[in-house]
């Protein structure tokens, strides 16, 4: 008998299995999470930059074990008439049955087409990628990056893990210089030359989930999502905010609104120098 | 233009409830020319796979006025289901389904805040039983930092950003937030503060509809 040896263990795990909102309550009532983290404390964060060899650029993101995986694949087409110039940026979401057992095989479900939509918001809001710049003969050919999102596993927050996975691959791309031959009204590329895309502005998004209706913890694991009874998403850029999200959930006052927002700045100061050093050592 | 875009409060609002006979309670509300029609069935029976043992399943279904529900509408329904099970006490009915449709009729801007203020008229409506109410405001920032109320689709074009707040009706505080584009943390609290102002006013109007309505029966 296991119990006889460790009884305190197996009470531990008993709590934990059968009355989870109690087991973490003893736990925030200590300011401290189960896992060991405050409350204001995101899992280690790991950053890959270039795994994919074959994307114009690429990036994995590792946020405890939420793993995250963003590929850009850039492609020739013709843009709109309306808008001659403007290239298109085409994000992607996919939450496989692979990363857990949540979702299921098929069509993508409420849960990855509303983060698709939150990618897509991100991107064009921030304004990080200027259209403009994706353009190679006005009224002809543009580029199209699809940044495809792909998560391996899945254990919580993901809005973060996909948006910073995103802004680190969008930062590595590097796009293969292009002639337009007005003759053959064909585009020639350079298979040597490359030139890196060009980035405006910097989203870092930070998620808070809201739990008893009072309590606010930064980076919740999958288990603290189902407990928590509300989350909000904050996207900064630079040193302004972008996009707030707070879909529904127990109401907060202005003064905790505050609070996230001064944790979300500071968090996006985290993760700008984690890329830069990453970027960096790359090129070294 | 001119006058249309000095607007400080909301919006003309008038609505109607009861006036389909199908459904356990409908709405129908117009934000200026913004209008959503809104129903609510239930509490009702429920899928087997959906049942929950401890409370009832809220379904919401967002139809937009043309073509198929997209991304942007599963988004739409998802931030409409939430606020609504933030406010439903849905522990009244185990082992059942709420289920709200609401229908886009026509979009003058501020949609989102129609389609929640009119859900919650629909549930009042009803009679189910709910924690409290919720108002829904839209504004949008210009590009000088002003803050508009209520905004039309023409402002939300040219604006630096789209914001719509959800208060409740006890405390006044935010049960939902939507905010996009490009603003400081000053700017936000600004716009916080000018919508919940203004949802005052939309609670006014709520008192005001069921009052019309219950002197009527």
């Amino acid at each position: 008998m296991y119990s006889s040896s460790k009884p305190a263990e197996t009470a531990k795990i008993s709590v934990r299995a059968a009355r989870p909102l109690e087991y973490y309550r003893k736990f925030l009532e200590k300011d401290v999470r189960p896992d060991g983290r405050e409350l204001g404390e995101f899992r280690p964060t790991i950053l890959n930059i270039g795994c994919i060899s074959t994307a114009e650029g690429s990036a994995l993101v590792k946020l405890g074990n939420t793993t995250v995986m963003c590929g850009i694949k850039a492609e020739f087409a013709t843009p709109k008439t309306e808008e001659p110039s403007n290239g298109y940026l085409v994000p992607n979401v996919e939450l496989s049955p692979l990363c857990s057992p949540m979702f299921r095989p098929g069509p993508p479900g409420e849960q990855a087409q509303v983060l698709s939509h939150f990618v897509n918001e991100v991107l064009n809001q921030s304004c990080c990628v200027r259209k403009e710049d994706l353009c190679i003969k006005t009224g002809k050919l543009v580029w199209v990056l699809y940044c495809d999102i792909l998560c391996l596993d899945y254990d919580g927050n993901a809005p973060d893990a996909c948006i910073l996975s995103l802004l680190a691959a969008l930062k590595s791309t590097m796009l293969p210089a292009v002639k337009y031959n007005e003759e053959t009204e064909k585009p020639e590329t350079d298979s040597v030359k490359t030139e890196p895309l060009h980035i405006l502005s910097n989203p870092v998004s930070s998620t808070f989930a809201i739990f008893d209706d009072h309590l606010l913890f930064v980076d919740p694991t999958v288990q603290e999502e189902s407990l928590a009874t509300g989350t909000v998403t904050i996207v900064t850029n630079d040193n302004d905010l972008c996009l707030v999200q707070k879909p529904g959930g127990s109401p907060v006052t202005a003064d905790q609104m505050n609070t996230c927002f001064e944790r979300a700045f500071s968090r996006s100061k985290e993760v700008l120098r984690l890329i830069d050093e990453i970027l960096h050592s790359i090129e070294r | 233009m001119s006058n249309s875009s000095k607007r400080s409060n909301l919006r003309v609002m008038s609505a109607e409830l009861s006036l389909l006979s199908r459904p356990d309670g409908s709405a129908t509300l117009f934000q200026g020319d913004t209008c959503v029609m809104s129903a609510v069935y239930g509490p009702g029976e429920v899928r087997i796979n959906k049942e929950q043992i401890d409370r009832a399943t809220v379904e919401v279904i967002y139809k937009p006025r043309s073509g198929l529900p997209g991304c942007t509408e599963k988004s739409q329904e998802r931030l409409i289901r939430n606020t609504c099970e933030t406010v439903l006490l849905s522990s009244l009915h185990p082992r059942s389904s709420v289920s709200l449709t609401v229908q886009e009729m026509q979009n003058s801007g501020s949609l989102l805040a129609c389609c929640i203020n009119s859900m919650c008229l629909a549930l009042l409506d009803s009679g189910m039983s709910m924690k409290c109410l919720v108002a829904a405001v839209h504004c949008v920032l210009d590009f000088e930092g002003a803050v508009f109320l209520d905004a039309t689709d023409k402002e939300e074009k040219g604006a630096q950003a789209c914001v719509t707040f959800v208060f409740d009706s006890v405390d006044k505080n935010v049960v939902m937030v939507h905010a996009v584009g490009k603003y400081s943390v000053e700017q936000f609290n600004k716009c916080m503060s000018v919508c919940r102002t203004a949802s005052a006013d939309i609670f006014h109007f709520y008192r005001e509809t069921m009052t019309k309505k219950l002197k009527r029966s």
